[in-house]
Formats: structure tokens, sequence, C-alpha cells
């Protein structure tokens, strides 16, 4: 049962922060995904230069924290979901045709949840913990400046094929995730319109299918690459 | 035409239930999914067996009180029609076909296939209704001006008969599709915006309270409607709770 009341714990609030941090992560995507440009391309300067601005500016760091808890809201927030969810129906049907009414994604939104949280937890250990805490190579700039050489730490995970296979797979779920999760954070906040609901439902189709996609091109041409 | 049944027989609340299986055999296709029901009750009587308790009353689509789920659908295949308007043309001859009563926390079985739906009672009482003083001087109806397509879409949304298959069928047996009907009613018109933001808050919190789940916007609430309900008014909802929570 949802106990709380107004903009905290009643059901219709849990999907406002659902939606507002969704759609924040959504954006956190299109910045990490153009700062990992060059990855794909093989720019070892760039990508290292652009790893200590990402880890130093400021700025960045500011809403670095926001990111964070926006991530950890919208994990918590999902389990509570399910669990106000589940015990709504505390006897299942013998048959339920889900499929004759709604999509798959959008049946299994706390399903793809969980396996794209596994995925986060892997890939900060891989490379957000060994950025911020691990022991990692140094690479020397051409001005003499001394940076973590975070581009071969990251070439040489991809060269093991089961890591880019999990890369790849987990995109496909991240992308299952939004190809529902974008258009329906608007629905949560009320944002519906007659004339821009299909636009943002296009947008968000698109979304869902570009981002994940080139996000899971950068290891594949990295492996091939190798 | 000739089906095997399967349905859900539960003889009290606190009984536990089981799927008994029914061969029905002499049904006309004519026959709506009740009729067919009320032949295999006959002859259940007639063997001195327990007929199958289901919801009906005026078995034209309007009252909302038939339910059933049927083959994993809330009032079976047919779109836009409730099971008293499903008929067994519908099916094909020899169909193996599942009734199970509507599954939700906030629905309990009452017997077999019928449900205690009286938490849409209590949410309307919590704000479903325009206070209205009836103590003379009424003003002229037409004395106020709605715009054509407020009084549209509010009418739309009233149409709801409050059947309970938006919960039935929700993955999360969520109840904002009826919610969200009967706030747009009122929303709307400009006799109901006078207590909008405090009626929207009753009536979300006593949604809560009896334990329906949370809307993932699946859309499968205003596939199976009988009524056409709009998820529409779910976003209306929406924006009406974060409009009185934040004022």
């Amino acid at each position: 049962m949802a106990t709380g009341k107004g903009l905290f714990g009643s059901s219709i609030a849990r999907k406002y922060w659902m939606a507002l941090t969704g759609l924040f992560l959504c954006s956190f995507l299109v910045i990490h995904l153009l700062g990992n440009i060059p990855l794909m391309l093989g720019h070892q300067d760039d990508f290292n230069l652009y790893a200590r601005f990402m880890t130093t500016f400021p700025v960045i760091k500011a809403v670095s924290y926001l990111l964070y808890a926006s991530f950890v809201v919208h994990a918590v927030d999902g389990i509570l979901l399910m669990r106000q969810n589940a015990a709504a129906r505390p006897v299942k049907y013998a048959a339920y045709n889900g499929a004759a009414n709604a999509s798959w994604s959008s049946r299994n939104m706390g399903l793809l949840g969980v396996f794209t949280l596994v995925f986060i937890v892997v890939h900060l250990k891989s490379f957000w913990y060994e950025m911020h805490f691990g022991k990692i190579p140094v690479y020397i700039y051409e001005d003499g400046t001394e940076l973590k050489d975070l581009y071969t730490l990251t070439v040489t995970a991809f060269q093991e094929l089961w890591y880019t296979v999990f890369y790849v797979v987990s995109m496909a779920l991240l992308g299952l995730h939004l190809w529902h999760g974008f258009s329906s954070a608007f629905q949560s906040l009320g944002l519906t319109h007659p004339k821009y609901t299909p636009m943002i439902k296009i947008a968000g189709a698109f979304f869902a299918l570009v981002i994940p996609a080139v996000f899971a091109a950068i290891p594949v041409v990295i492996y091939l690459a190798s | 035409m000739n089906f095997i049944l399967k349905i859900w027989r539960q003889s009290g609340p606190s009984e536990a239930g089981q799927m008994v299986t029914y061969p029905v055999s002499h049904v006309s296709q004519d026959m709506s999914f009740l009729e067919m029901i009320d032949e295999l009750n006959i002859d259940l009587i007639q063997k001195g067996e327990e007929p199958v308790v289901f919801d009906h009353d005026c078995r034209e689509g309007i009252c909302g009180m038939c339910s059933l789920f049927i083959n994993g659908e809330a009032h079976g295949p047919g779109r836009a029609v409730t099971t008293c308007q499903l008929h067994m043309r519908e099916f094909k001859e020899g169909d193996v076909i599942t009734i199970e009563p509507w599954r939700a926390e906030a629905f309990p079985v009452i017997k077999d296939l019928m449900v205690d739906r009286t938490a849409f009672d209590r949410i309307i009482q919590a704000g479903g209704y325009v206070s209205v003083n009836t103590s003379g001087n009424i003003p002229d109806a037409n004395a106020l001006l709605v715009p054509k397509v407020d009084a549209d879409a509010a009418f739309d949304a009233a149409s709801c008969i409050g059947c309970g298959a938006c919960v039935a069928t929700c993955k999360n047996a969520s109840a904002m599709l009826f919610v969200s009907a009967k706030v747009s009613q009122f929303a709307l018109l400009p006799q109901g915006r006078v207590e909008a933001a405090e009626r929207v808050q009753n009536m979300v919190r006593q949604m809560d309270l009896e334990g329906f789940g949370s809307c993932t916007n699946t859309g499968a609430c205003e596939v199976e409607c009988p009524a056409g309900i709009s998820i529409e008014n779910i976003a209306r909802m929406n924006r009406e709770f974060l409009k009185a929570s934040l004022g």
C-alpha cells in the first residue's frame, strides 16, 4: 500500500519521482555518450583529458552528486512500486493474456530496471571505481602532464569477448527500458497534449533505439580493433 | 456449440478456492456469455450441485455489474463490451475457456466469481461528488457557459460504469483509470472546479488506502475498458494532483 500523502509516498507522487529522475538519467545518457565518442575513434589524448575534466571540474562534480542521488531514488522508488504492485494482487490469475493489451517492455519495466541496475554496478566497478579509487596506469600528455590512463583501462577491458557481449546485451535491455520509459515519464507528469504527445512517442522510440545502439557500438568497435 | 469451461470455485471469502472443469454442450452461438453460464447453472441445479455465483444485473452493458476474467482478459476477448455483451460466436467450437474473478487485494472474492467492489464506493465517498446547496435559488443551468470540448470530454469521462475491468486487467491492479475518470468528469466543469484540489487529494488517498497498485502506463486498462475511457484522464489526474499538492 502507498501510505504517504502529497508529493511524498502517494502512489501518484512515487511516479512523479520515477519520471523526473528517469528523464534526468536520460539527459545523462546523452552527455555520457558524447563523451565516449573519442573512445570509439581511438583518440587516447582526448579521452584521458575528458576523463580528468569530468572528475575534477567543480560544476561537473556538483552535478554528479545529483546524478548519484537520481540513480538511488529511481532504483529505490522503483523497488517500492514493485512491492506495492505485487501486494495489490496477492492471488495471481491462472490465465493472464498481457500481450493482448500492452507492450512487452511496459509490462516488464521492473525486471528491465533490475537488469540495468546489475549492469550499472558492474560498469561502475570496472571504470568509475578504478578511476576514483583504483590503481590506474599513468599517461604522459604531450605537455608533460600526468593523466590517469582510463583509455587503456577501457580498451583492455573490451578485449574480452564475454565482457563485450555483456555490454551489448545490457544495452539492448536498456533500450527496452527506454522504449516504454521515455514517453511514459511524460504521461506520469501529466505532460500530454493532442499535438505534442505523438511527437514525444516518436522521440522516445528514436532515443531508445539510437542511444543504446551507439553505446553498444563502442565495445564492439574496440573488440574488433583489438 | 460445445466448450470446456474452467471456472474458479470458492465457497466463501476465507475459504480456499480452485479451478473446476465443466463441459457444456448445446450452446447457441447467439447466447451471451452470461446466458451460457445460466445454462450451466440450470444443469448444475438439476444435478443437485451448487450453481456458479457471478455478478450481473442489466445485461445490456450499462450497469457495470458483470465482471469475469475470461481467457486472460477482462470481459473476454471483445473490445468495448461488457461480459453480457460478449457472445459465444466470439469463441471457436470446442474451446477451453478459463473463467476467473477479478483479482485484486482491494476486490476480495465473496463467492466463486463474485467480488466485493465496495472499494470503488469508498473512493467516490472520499470526493467523487459536487457539494450543491439545494435549498432554493438554484441558478439556471444555461447561465454557466461550458465550452463544447470540455463538456464532451467530461461526458466521455462520466461514461465510466465502474465495473472494475481496469483494475482487473492492470498488471498492478491499479484503479487509476476509474479514479481519473471520476476526477476528470468534475475537474473539466466549472461546478466541479471549486472542490477540484481537495477532491483529487482525497480520492487518491482513499485509492491508496484500499490497496490498489500504481500506474505503469501500460495502457492495458483503456484497451479493456467497456466504456472506452482514455488514459488521457490519467494524465489529467496526474496534473490535477500535482497542482493540488503544490498549491
